[in-house]
């Protein structure tokens, strides 16, 4: 039965199995790579997590899909068998049909599929029982019989565990009825006893027919805690029958308990270090102290304690500052937990291709916002696929142009100033100039590459629906990909660029804010509104003659820029303020950069530097083209914050009008 | 006691316990709004303007660090402006989990009103749209308009996307 409570600890049981399958994986792959036993050790206790959490939190079919796996690892652990790449291989795909049992576990699906059965009966066979078909019969035959003779010795330490044998007995009591007789004979003098410590076995007749895994089910949790023995007294004669009957019953059970599970939303949660929280309480304590010392000012101030007063404002404001950071720090996760898929992708896609890759993950520590970090990994999974598809020559066709036969992928995050930067390089190709420009031209783009500059060539690619694959493969080249990567990189305050040197290989740079939930901004003035404009976008503030904007045919202002023409963009006809200023020679042009492109904000004038915590206007309105929140400044009134890529792309949506 | 008679009991409990509504003052007419709706009335402050918003909605408040979006209802019904002065206040509701203040003339009282009291509105004579009304109710010679806070403001959500929608045209018809 599935109860509110229950669905609770399912969900974290959920959480926590998917970073075991997490751990699982990345030592799957180090173990591909010639790995030491404790690797093993790890694969194994993850895959041993699991499947006493899916037997308890009523994942039945999961917890013995998951027994196979683990029976296989108990041998490799016990030096039993070797691992090999088959293993190894078998192994993840276990782990990707696990993730798929937990997709479906948390949409309140059918665990089983077609896959998880196929990959159920391959494990078997690898543990060497599907071998003879009478073998799998054999051990059938005892899954299920009439009586059975329990022998169970905890350890003597089982108990310190939170383990009672009397539950696990009474539990077993559910299952028929019990003839138990306990074995005194491990039983120490009463001097020496330790109470707390269990010297009792006990050997149990059960009555009635039961399954082996069901008798199992119940010593689930004190695995590896006690000795136990299970054997049949009766051996059913029609178990073949029954075999059939335990995959179809889970199936059963899960659908009733979807009935009754709510349409849970994915909850959120951070899983935070605890030295940043006990780094957290310290700064607390120290402005607890600041403010106790600030309190004693209450009474009044007189000139000698004027310096007393500074320094503790100074110690408030340093303290205030590094709490922001501490608490902002909460939501940074490392990058690694995004890095971490693509060993197994980069493996799998280039077997795929016939191509030999080297992946390199460097600054995998980087921290990121939370919410950044949710939505970078498909922009990176596309240019990942991208630089293997594309990017990435076949091992001849390096050899040919004079390289080695292995390709380097490399994944780099760092921090640079404050933006995290993401790169994602290749020592392939590079970018096909001729075969851009001539897709381009087809595709209606451009009229033709003359004149164009790579840069400019390059970021042809970023356009919707542009793709150069000759050959649509299920990787790439479907069309829809660097528009969508740039836009969502945009979605997170950032952008991409990409350098590539024919032959020599592509770098495309992510550059990411550190946060999403504080910026560093410009007030400006405009009529009576206050407008917050990114720090992060400002390229300049100019103030301009009259005559150094040209006015285009469809009232399209122009100003002169760095050799550039860019347009201008009135935020007060924008947003409709009225008494601004409108003669350009008696405000400010802020120039502003966003997806790749720039623009001249026409402001009153620039009334400061601050940092504005972002709050969402969707929250209770809706989204406003060209805002992309909105802030509160010191006197308590709203300021809304200027999307600068969304102006931007307003303005070349104008153009292209 | 049985599951029957309990049920009556609460039916028969729902219908005794009346309604309060907070009445507010419009152009002369007074209305009702569901106090279970309000969050909190607070006097008139200065609002920042949002863009490409419709006419009757003022521009977002800072309330407690949540960016509220403040409509009048004046001019939301279609009303002529009225300057706003001391008694003008801002009632900040809640719908759906969303807050909104709506700016009245001014605040005037809390009504207990039984169900069987509420009347349903005649097609005219009010100034605002019945549309927006759930009923009316008389209170010592004075009439009551209750207003259905729900309705208010949900055609309203879709008013205001069609009011954005020509305003996402209008950047693309300027060149």
């Amino acid at each position: 039965m599935v109860n509110a409570a229950l669905a609770q600890f399912q969900q974290v049981f959920i959480e926590e199995s998917l970073e075991g399958l997490d751990t699982m994986e990345s030592s799957l792959l180090a173990l591909d790579d010639g790995g030491d036993a404790e690797l093993v050790h790890t694969i194994f206790r993850a895959a041993h997590s699991i499947k006493g959490g899916a037997a308890t939190f009523g994942f039945p079919e999961m917890s013995s899909f998951t027994h196979e796996a683990e029976s296989l690892l108990d041998e490799v652990r016990g030096g039993k068998r070797a691992i090999d790449g088959g293993i190894v291989e078998l192994l993840l795909r276990t782990v990707d049909c696990l993730r798929g049992m937990f997709a479906r576990a948390r949409a309140g699906e059918p665990l089983n599929d077609a896959v998880a059965e196929g990959l159920r009966g391959e494990l078997a066979a690898a543990m060497g029982r599907g071998a003879a078909a009478g073998g799998v019969q054999a051990r059938r035959e005892v899954d299920q019989a009439d009586a059975w003779t329990i022998r169970f010795r905890p350890h003597p330490g089982m108990l310190a565990g939170g383990n009672d044998p009397l539950r696990l007995i009474r539990e077993l009591a559910g299952l028929g009825e019990l003839a138990v007789t306990a074995e005194l004979d491990r039983l120490p003098a009463l001097d020496r006893l330790d109470p707390a410590e269990c010297h009792l076995g006990w050997t149990i007749e059960l009555a009635g027919p039961a399954k082996r895994a069901d008798i199992a089910a119940v010593f689930d949790w004190v695995e590896g805690e006690c000795e136990l023995a299970i054997e049949p007294k009766h051996v059913v004669a029609a178990a073949a029958a029954a075999s059939a009957a335990p995959a179809a019953a889970p199936v059963a059970d899960v659908a009733a308990a979807r009935a009754q599970r709510e349409t849970s939303a994915e909850s959120s949660t951070v899983r935070v270090a605890i030295d940043k929280i006990d780094g957290l309480i310290n700064l607390v304590g120290e402005l607890v102290i600041t403010q106790s010392m600030l309190d004693t000012f209450r009474d009044g101030v007189d000139a000698s304690r004027l310096a007393l007063l500074e320094q503790g404002l100074a110690q408030l404001a340093r303290h205030t500052r590094e709490l922001q950071e501490s608490v902002m720090g909460i939501r940074m996760l490392p990058i690694a937990s995004v890095f971490n898929r693509f060993p197994r992708m980069v493996r799998d896609i280039s077997q795929k291709l016939g191509k030999q890759v080297r992946l390199e993950l460097v600054g995998e520590h980087t921290e990121l916002d939370k919410t950044v970090l949710e939505k970078i990994g498909d922009p990176l999974v596309h240019l990942v696929r991208n630089a293997i598809d594309h990017g990435l020559e076949l091992p001849a066709q390096r050899r040919a142009a004079g390289k080695g036969d292995t390709g380097t992928l490399r994944l780099e995050a760092s921090h640079r100033g404050g933006n995290i930067v993401v790169e994602v390089s290749d020592d392939g190709a590079g970018l096909n100039r001729e075969a851009i420009v001539a897709k381009a031209v087809q595709r209606g783009l451009i009229a033709s590459g003359e004149g164009l500059g790579d840069e400019a060539v390059a970021d042809l690619i970023f356009q919707p629906g542009f793709s150069t694959a000759a050959v649509t493969t299920d990787l790439s080249g479907r069309g829809v990909g660097m528009d969508v990567v740039r836009r969502n990189v945009a979605d997170l305050g950032g952008s991409v660029t990409i350098r590539s040197t024919s032959g020599k290989g592509s770098v495309f740079t992510i550059t990411l804010p550190l946060t999403l939930a504080i910026i560093d901004g410009l007030t400006a003035a405009v009529g009576e509104e206050r407008y917050i404009v990114p720090l992060v976008s400002i390229v300049e503030s100019i103030q301009l003659q009259r005559e150094a904007i040209r006015t285009v045919v469809g009232g399209g202002e122009l100003f002169r820029f760095r050799g550039d023409y860019l347009p201008v963009i009135r935020l007060h006809e924008l947003f409709g303020c009225p008494d601004a200023v409108r003669a350009i020679d008696e405000g400010l042009l802020i120039v502003v950069e966003g997806e790749g492109a720039r623009v001249g904000l026409f402001v009153d004038g620039l009334i400061g530097q601050q940092q504005a915590v972002v709050k969402s206007l969707e929250a209770n309105y809706r989204r406003v083209s060209g805002v992309s929140g909105a802030t509160i400044l010191a006197d308590g009134s709203v300021a809304l914050i200027v999307d600068v890529a969304g102006m931007v792309r307003m303005q070349s949506r104008r153009k292209v009008a | 006691m049985s599951q029957s008679a309990n049920t009556a009991a609460a039916s028969a409990a729902e219908t005794a316990v009346p309604m309060q509504y907070l009445t507010v003052s419009l152009a002369h007419e007074e209305y009702g709004i569901d106090i279970l709706a309000v969050r909190e009335i607070r006097g008139w402050t200065p609002v920042t303007r949002i863009p490409q918003a419709p006419h009757y909605v003022l521009g977002v408040l800072n309330l407690r660090g949540a960016i509220v979006p403040v409509l009048d209802l004046r001019l939301r019904f279609g009303l002529v402006r009225k300057d706003y002065d001391a008694n003008t206040v801002t009632v900040i509701v809640t719908v759906a989990g969303r807050h909104f203040g709506v700016v009245v003339d001014a605040v005037s009282d809390v009504l207990d009103v039984a169900a069987g009291d509420v009347r349903p509105v005649p097609d005219m004579g009010t100034a605002v749209d019945t549309e927006y009304l759930k009923g009316l109710t008389s209170v010592a010679e004075r009439m009551v308009l209750l207003l259905d806070v729900d309705r208010l403001l949900q055609p309203q959500d879709a008013q205001m996307l069609e009011a954005a929608l020509p305003a996402a045209a209008d950047v693309q018809a300027v060149a």
